[in-house]
C-alpha cells in the first residue's frame, strides 16, 4: 500500500470524527428504543395513539433552526461575525422553542387520555420523544457556550471547528427528529 | 472553503506534531495527578481504581465461597465486620446474593472493563501509534471522571440500609423492577442502574476517544497493517463499547421507568406477596434482549484487549515475529462483528423459537473459527521459539491456556440442545470464570508486568511475580476445574447452601476444597497488589529505553515520558512492529527504515 499517498489526503479533524462516532452510539441507542418498540407492538396489548399537533408545528421550528445554523457557519467562514452572532441567537431561541413545543405536545397527548402509565405503547412514546428533548437540550447547552465565545470580548475565535462540529451535531438531531416522527406515524 | 480547511491542518499539525515538549508547563499536583489529561496519568488513575476494585470483588468472592465452602459453620468475626449482614456469625441468604451480585458487576465492568481496557487503551494507544496525547484530553479526562463518579455512587449503595442491587449481574426483571420483591431491588438497584449510567458514559467518552486517535493520529508511516495487535484489538474493542453499551442505557432507562414511574416496559400479569400489581402488557424477555444484545459484546469488550496484549507480549518474548499478522487481525475483526450476532445464545430456555435458536446456535459455533484462528497463532508463534520466560511472558501463555481449555467449553454450551441440561449450572459459572474472567485477568496481568516499566520507571519484582503466576495459575485451575463435574451433575449456580439437596450433597466436600483454593489465591493476589505498589517507589530502575528490546514505539520515549511522550519529533515508522530475528539480527524497531538488501517476512 502507499502509505506516502494515504498520508496525503490529510484526514478528518479528530473532534468532527469524534463527533461521527458519537453520533453512531446515539443512533445505536435509539435503535434500542425503536427495535424494542417493534418487537412490543408485534404482542398483545398495544393500543394505537395519534401524535399531537403540536408535533408538527415543532418539527417545523426545529427544521427552521437547522436552516439558521447552517446560515450562520456560512457568516462565520465568510467572518461576516455580526450575521454570525444573529443567527446563533436566532438558532438558540427556535431551539428554546421546541422544547417548549415539545412540552406543550406532551400535555395535548396527556390531556387526550393518553398518559406515561396507561399502556406500553403510550410509555414508549414519552420515552423516546422525550429523550430525544434530552438530546436537543444538549444541543442547547453546546449552542450557549458558542454563543458567550461569539458575544465575547476577550478572545476572538475563528476556529471553525467547534461551529462545524455543533452544527453537525444539530442538523443530527434534527434529522433524528424527523425519522422518529416517521417511524412513530409509520407504526404505531 | 478551501483556504480555511489548510489553515485547520495547520492547526492540527501544530497541535499534534510540533515540538512543544522541551518546555514543559509547570503543573501543580492538581493538574499533574488529579485532573490530568495526560493519558499516561489516566490510565494510571483508571488501573489504581481498577485494582482498588479488584480487591473488593475479589473480596466479596472469598465472603460467598466461605458460605458456600462452610454451609453449616458460623464466623463471629464475620458479624463485627458485616453487622447484620452476617446476624450469628452467618452470612444472610439477602446479603449473600448481593455479594454475587455485585462480584460479577464489579469484576466485569469495574475492573475488566474500566480497569482493563481504560487502563490499556489510554496508555498503549498515544504511545504505540506515535501520537502526543488522545484526540480529545478533555473527553479523555472526563471519561475517568464520569468512572469515578459510577465507582462511587456503586460503592456507596454497598452501605444502604436495604443493602446493594441482589438480583444477579444481569439484574432481569420483574425482581428487579419491584422493590417490594426483594431488599436488594430498593435503592440499592436504582443505585446500581444510576452507577452504570454513569459507567455507559464513561465508556463512551473513552471508546470515542479510542476510535477517533486510533483512525486519525496515526504518526507518518504508521499505516493500519502496520499497527500492532494491541492497537487493533483495542480498536475492536472500542468500537464494539461503542455500539452494544447505548443499547443496554436504553434497557437501564426503560428499566428506571418501570421503577420509579409506574410504566410496564418489562412488567405483566405479577402477584407480589399476594398482591396483584396494576402493571399490564410489559415482556421481561425484551430486556433480556436489550441486555444481552451489549452483555455479549461485553464479554469480547473484556476478551479482546487480553488477545491482543498477550499476543504482543508472546511475540516480543519469543523473539519471532506474530504468526500470521493479517489473520490474527482478520480474527479479530471476525470476533467483533460475530460478537453482535449471538447474543440470544445465553435466551436458549427463554421459550425463545426453537428454529431462530438454531440461527444462533450456527452464529455462536462459528465463533470457534477465528478464536481458533488465533490460538493457533499463538502456538506457532511459540513454537520452537527463543523463550524469555518474564513474569509478562508467563502471563500471556497462562492467557493462551485459559482461553483454550474455557473456549472449549463453550461449544457444549453454545448448542441450544446441550444447554437445556446446562443452563444455569456451575458449568456455565466454570466455562465464563476461565474463558472471560480469568483469562482476561491474565491478559491484564502480562500487561501490567509488560508496560510497568514505562509507566513507572521502575521493574516489578521478578520473585514474587513468579510466586503470584504459579499460585494463580494452578489455583484458578483447581478453583474452576471441579466446577465442570458440579454443573455436569447438575447443580444449579447461585444457590445459597446444597446440604439440603439429595443430589448435591456429594459436593461438600468438593466445595469446601474450592473456597479454600480461593482464599488462597486472593492471598496471591495481595502479593501482587504490594509488589506494585513497592516497585512504584522502591522497584529496581530502568537503565534503558528499550529494556525488553522490543519494537514499538513506546520504547522509543523517554524512561519517564511526560505530557507530549517524545522529546523532539514523533518517530517516522518504516516497518511493521514483528521484525523479531530477522537477518541475523534479533529484533529491529518500527523506526529503522528497510535496508536495501532487507528479506521479507
Amino acid at each position: 500500500m502507499d502509505i506516502v499517498a494515504m498520508e496525503q489526503k490529510k484526514r478528518i479533524h479528530p473532534h468532527k470524527f469524534t463527533l461521527w462516532v458519537g453520533l453512531a452510539s446515539i443512533v445505536m441507542m435509539f435503535a434500542g428504543f425503536t427495535s424494542a418498540y417493534i418487537v412490543k407492538r408485534n404482542q398483545v396489548n398495544w393500543v394505537t395513539f395519534e401524535l399531537p399537533t403540536m408535533f408538527w408545528y415543532s418539527t417545523v421550528v426545529i427544521i427552521a433552526s437547522s436552516i439558521t445554523l447552517w446560515l450562520a457557519q456560512k457568516a462565520f467562514v465568510v467572518r461576516q461575525m455580526p450575521r454570525y452572532r444573529s443567527l446563533i441567537v436566532a438558532t438558540l431561541v427556535l431551539g428554546v422553542l421546541f422544547i417548549v413545543m415539545q412540552i406543550i405536545g406532551f400535555t395535548q397527548l396527556w390531556a387526550n387520555g393518553i398518559t406515561l402509565q396507561k399502556n406500553v405503547s403510550f410509555s414508549f412514546l414519552y420515552v423516546i420523544v422525550g429523550l430525544h428533548g434530552l438530546h436537543v437540550i444538549g444541543g442547547i447547552i453546546a449552542l450557549l457556550i458558542l454563543f458567550a465565545k461569539a458575544f465575547s470580548k476577550k478572545t476572538r475565535s475563528y476556529n471553525l471547528v467547534p461551529v462545524e462540529v455543533m452544527s453537525t451535531y444539530w442538523h443530527f438531531v434534527d434529522f433524528l427528529w424527523i425519522y422518529l416522527l416517521i417511524f412513530l406515524l409509520m407504526i404505531k | 472553503m478551501s483556504n480555511t480547511i489548510s489553515l485547520q491542518e495547520a492547526a492540527i499539525y501544530q497541535e499534534h506534531d510540533a515540538p512543544h515538549v522541551e518546555h514543559q508547563h509547570h503543573e501543580t499536583f492538581i493538574t499533574k495527578y488529579v485532573f490530568s489529561q495526560d493519558h499516561k496519568m489516566i490510565a494510571k488513575q483508571f488501573l489504581i481504581t481498577g485494582m482498588i476494585w479488584a480487591v473488593i470483588g475479589g473480596l466479596f468472592s472469598v465472603l460467598f465461597r466461605l458460605q458456600l465452602g462452610y454451609p453449616e459453620s458460623t464466623f463471629p468475626w464475620l458479624e463485627d465486620l458485616l453487622g447484620h449482614w452476617a446476624k450469628g456469625g452467618k452470612i444472610q441468604p439477602e446479603f449473600y446474593y448481593a455479594l454475587v451480585t455485585m462480584h460479577g458487576t464489579i469484576l466485569v465492568f469495574f475492573v475488566l472493563t474500566a480497569g482493563l481496557s481504560g487502563t490499556f487503551a489510554n496508555f498503549l494507544i498515544p504511545l504505540q501509534i506515535g501520537a502526543r496525547d488522545m484526540a480529545s484530553p478533555l473527553l479523555n479526562m472526563l471519561s475517568y471522571w464520569f468512572f469515578f463518579l459510577a465507582s462511587i455512587i456503586m460503592f456507596s449503595s454497598l452501605f444502604v440500609q436495604t443493602g446493594p442491587a441482589s438480583g444477579g449481574w444481569t439484574i432481569y426483571p420483574p425482581l428487579s423492577a419491584l422493590g417490594d420483591a426483594s431488599s436488594g431491588s430498593k435503592i440499592g438497584m436504582d443505585l446500581w442502574l444510576t452507577s452504570m449510567a454513569m459507567f455507559i458514559v464513561s465508556s463512551l467518552l473513552g471508546g470515542l476517544n479510542y476510535i477517533s486517535t486510533i483512525l486519525n493520529l496515526r504518526t507518518k508511516g504508521m499505516s493500519m497493517t502496520r499497527m500492532p495487535l494491541t492497537i487493533w484489538a483495542l480498536f475492536f474493542t472500542a468500537v464494539l463499547g461503542v455500539l452494544s453499551f447505548p443499547v443496554l442505557l436504553s434497557g437501564a432507562i426503560l428499566l428506571l421507568f418501570d421503577r420509579n414511574l409506574g410504566t410496564s416496559f418489562f412488567l405483566s400479569d405479577i402477584v407480589v406477596n399476594g398482591k396483584i400489581l396494576p402493571n399490564e402488557g410489559g415482556s421481561a424477555i425484551l430486556f433480556q434482549h436489550l441486555f444481552w444484545f451489549l452483555g455479549h459484546p461485553e464479554v469480547y469488550i473484556i476478551l479482546l484487549p487480553a488477545m491482543g496484549m498477550s499476543s504482543e507480549i508472546i511475540s516480543v518474548n519469543s523473539r519471532k515475529p506474530i504468526f500470521g499478522y493479517m489473520a490474527m487481525v482478520g480474527s479479530l475483526f471476525a470476533i467483533a462483528i460475530l460478537a453482535f450476532l449471538v447474543w440470544a445464545h445465553h435466551m436458549f430456555v427463554t421459550g425463545l423459537n426453537p428454529f431462530l435458536g438454531s440461527f444462533f446456535v450456527l452464529l455462536t459455533l462459528l465463533i470457534a473459527v477465528p478464536s481458533a484462528i488465533k490460538v493457533f497463532n499463538w502456538l506457532t508463534t511459540l513454537w520452537r521459539a527463543n523463550i524469555r520466560f518474564t513474569p509478562a511472558m508467563l502471563f500471556a501463555i497462562g492467557f493462551v491456556s485459559f482461553f483454550i481449555s474455557g473456549g472449549l467449553t463453550g461449544i457444549f454450551l453454545g448448542n441450544s440442545a446441550l444447554d437445556i441440561h446446562l443452563h444455569d449450572t456451575y458449568f456455565v459459572v466454570a466455562h465464563f470464570h476461565i474463558v472471560m474472567g480469568v483469562a482476561s485477568f491474565f491478559g491484564m496481568f502480562a500487561g501490567v508486568y509488560h508496560w510497568f516499566p514505562k509507566m513507572y520507571g521502575r521493574y516489578l519484582n521478578n520473585t514474587l511475580a513468579f510466586i503470584h503466576f504459579w499460585v494463580t495459575i494452578i489455583g484458578a485451575y483447581l478453583i474452576f476445574w471441579p466446577m465442570h463435574y458440579e454443573g455436569l451433575a447438575g447443580m444449579p449456580r447461585r444457590y445459597y447452601d446444597f446440604s439440603g439437596w439429595e443430589s448435591f450433597k456429594m459436593f461438600a466436600g468438593l466445595n469446601q476444597f474450592i473456597s479454600v483454593i480461593s482464599m488462597i489465591v486472593f492471598a496471591a493476589q495481595i502479593i501482587f497488589i504490594f509488589n506494585f505498589i513497592y516497585s512504584i517507589f522502591k522497584g529496581r530502575r530502568v537503565t534503558t529505553t528499550n529494556p525488553w528490546g522490543a519494537n514499538t514505539l513506546e520504547w522509543t520515549t523517554p524512561i519517564r515520558p511526560g505530557h507530549g511522550n517524545w522529546v523532539g519529533e514523533i518517530p517516522e515508522v518504516h516497518r511493521g512492529a514483528y521484525d523479531y530475528g530477522k537477518d541475523g539480527r534479533e529484533f529491529i524497531p518500527q523506526t529503522e527504515p528497510v535496508g536495501e538488501n532487507e528479506s521479507h517476512h
